[in-house]
């Protein structure tokens, strides 16, 4: 059951990217925004990629998304996911507008289509040093 | 427009691509310096004439590779540069070579990509981690955003980023799944008749494309390239030292270049390619047009990436690929020649080195030197380049002088 997942590869963080990770930990999804020109900000930056402002703040958001591509795996994508096969990677777009690299849960009997709703998933790493941030229909 | 000197491709070598390579293994330097020596002879030109070099990655070196090329192969170059564009990187090389000549700062311009296995390290400690065979165009260093937010995703590699871009794709434009087959069934046939081929005299049919393992949705196994060894060098000079060689020059007379991302999950949109962009300057520097175009040889990781570079660079509108291609033949010898040496989805992709082929095949036509495969008055080709997953894309306008 997709209940007791575990990832198999634990992210390697960064000092940057902490509260992005922290907020994971605690089932909460934050991003950055910047102050200067209200850009929302993915992956975590010490500086707005729109303007290069330094003035990044971290808001809580809600996590809910919608697809934009997403790819059926029959085979692992690598050694590690040997035991996840098969793998649905998916693109998603979350309400702020960011993009993000993630995996599809509870998809069995759903048919996946372009723009369709998603709320989040909390997926620990197998190390326990990390929570994947996943997406399943909403 | 455009200056009157241009660099010419004057000369090339390329070595078979093979699926299992049993010669001799030797290093990328040693293999650098016999490509040089083939090359240079089929350019009718010496190692004195060189006095520019363009390289891409050496095992031997993480740094310093002009110089380390330049003392190995015992030739001073007053040009030197350093390619690091996946497999955009034999295209990135060739532009650089061109406008080094046009700008006056060389006349011959040697470029190469080694591609064969070097010798196996007898220390472990030397070798480079499992994980590299795995992650593919993928970094997993500490501080890449690819370690920390796709690889613990299992996005790694190039497979599942093309998937998505061509599941992107149908989602919004419908089905191309037959297109894509025509693709890799048209450029095998082309393969068939070339003897430096890995799938030489072996050409397969759209229901055997259709019929091959599902790798990731909606790629099949083949519709993907096949990991091969080979190696290719190809010299270019100026039109005073084109003179001395034998064969027709090939002229660089447009170049474009576009770097957008290096995952897709980022691209502005998933269905439209760095190639719109450097196929739209290249086309503007050469004063040409897609129509104008006798010959294309485009960049063939997957045939998804055939289909979006022929959208992109102009030669039907977005969404309209599949229909486009359903009405042409990519044949040497059908009314829409594409890929005629067979592709990298029919010869092999011998590493980096693949990404010469497309050039060479243009230049070996644009010569008259196809054989059995030569298309006829042929003038003007555009090739492309791609790296990464539709991360960088470089296009070339070539004219025979």
């Amino acid at each position: 059951m997709t209940e007791t997942l575990l990832a198999p590869l634990a992210p390697k963080m960064t000092p940057t990217s902490a509260p992005f990770w922290a907020a994971l930990e605690e089932g909460r999804v934050v991003l950055q925004q910047c102050d200067a020109c209200e850009a929302w900000v993915f992956y975590p930056r010490p500086r707005c990629p729109r303007c290069l402002s330094a003035a990044l703040a971290w808001k809580p958001v809600s996590g809910r998304a919608t697809l934009t591509t997403w790819t059926h795996c029959p085979r692992p994508t690598a050694p590690p996911f040997t035991g996840l096969a098969p793998q649905t990677l998916a693109v998603v777009t979350l309400e702020e507008g960011v993009r993000m690299s993630t995996f599809l849960l509870e998809t069995a009997g759903r048919t996946l289509e372009l723009g369709m709703a998603l709320a989040p998933r909390f997926v620990p790493t197998e190390d326990g040093t990390a929570t994947l941030l996943a997406f399943a229909p909403a | 427009m455009g200056t009157q000197r241009k660099g010419a491709i004057v000369g090339y070598a390329e070595w078979p691509t093979v699926r299992r390579y049993d010669g001799p293994r030797r290093f990328m330097l040693e293999q650098w310096m016999d490509l040089a020596a083939e090359a240079l002879a089929d350019a009718g030109l010496a190692l004195e004439d060189v006095d520019g070099l363009v390289c891409g990655t050496l095992r031997e070196a993480n740094m310093f590779v002009p110089a380390t090329v330049v003392e190995y192969l015992g030739q001073p170059v007053k040009f030197a540069e350093f390619v690091d564009l996946g497999g955009a990187t034999g295209t990135g090389m060739l532009w650089r070579a061109a406008a080094a000549i046009e700008l006056g700062l060389c006349d011959v311009v040697l470029c190469a990509l080694p591609g064969l296995p070097i010798p196996s390290n007898p220390d472990p400690r030397d070798r480079p981690p499992p994980e590299a065979r795995w992650l593919g165009s993928t970094s997993n260093a500490w501080g890449s955003p690819q370690a920390e937010f796709e690889v613990p995703f299992g996005n790694v590699a190039q497979n599942a980023g093309y998937a998505m871009i061509a599941a992107h794709y149908e989602a919004r434009f419908g089905s191309c799944e037959r297109a894509r087959a025509q693709i890799t069934t048209q450029q095998r046939a082309s393969a068939a008749l070339n003897p430096l081929a890995a799938f030489y005299e072996k050409p397969v049919t759209i229901d055997e494309v259709l019929a091959s393992p599902m790798i990731a949705e909606p790629l099949r196994l083949l519709e993907i390239v096949m990991p091969c060894a080979g190696g290719a060098a190809v010299v270019l000079a100026s039109p005073e030292k084109a003179k001395r060689s034998p064969h027709r020059p090939v002229q660089i007379t447009g170049y474009g270049e576009s770097l957008t991302i290096k995952t897709p999950t980022f691209a502005e949109d998933l269905a439209v390619t760095p190639v719109a962009a450097a196929a739209a300057t290249a086309f503007a520097r050469a004063g040409t047009t897609p129509a104008a175009m006798d010959l294309l040889a485009l960049y063939d990781c997957y045939t998804i990436t055939v289909l979006l570079t022929l959208e992109d660079a102009g030669f039907c509108p977005k969404g309209t690929g599949a229909a486009f291609l359903a009405e042409r033949d990519l044949a040497f010898d059908g009314d829409f020649p594409v890929n005629t040496h067979g592709g990298q989805l029919g010869v092999g992709q011998p590493g980096l080195a693949g990404g010469l082929l497309q050039p060479i095949e243009a230049a070996r036509q644009l010569m008259g030197r196809a054989g059995p495969r030569q298309v006829r008055d042929v003038n003007r080709a555009l090739v492309t380049g791609t790296g990464g997953v539709m991360s960088e894309q470089v296009a070339l306008i070539l004219e025979g002088a």
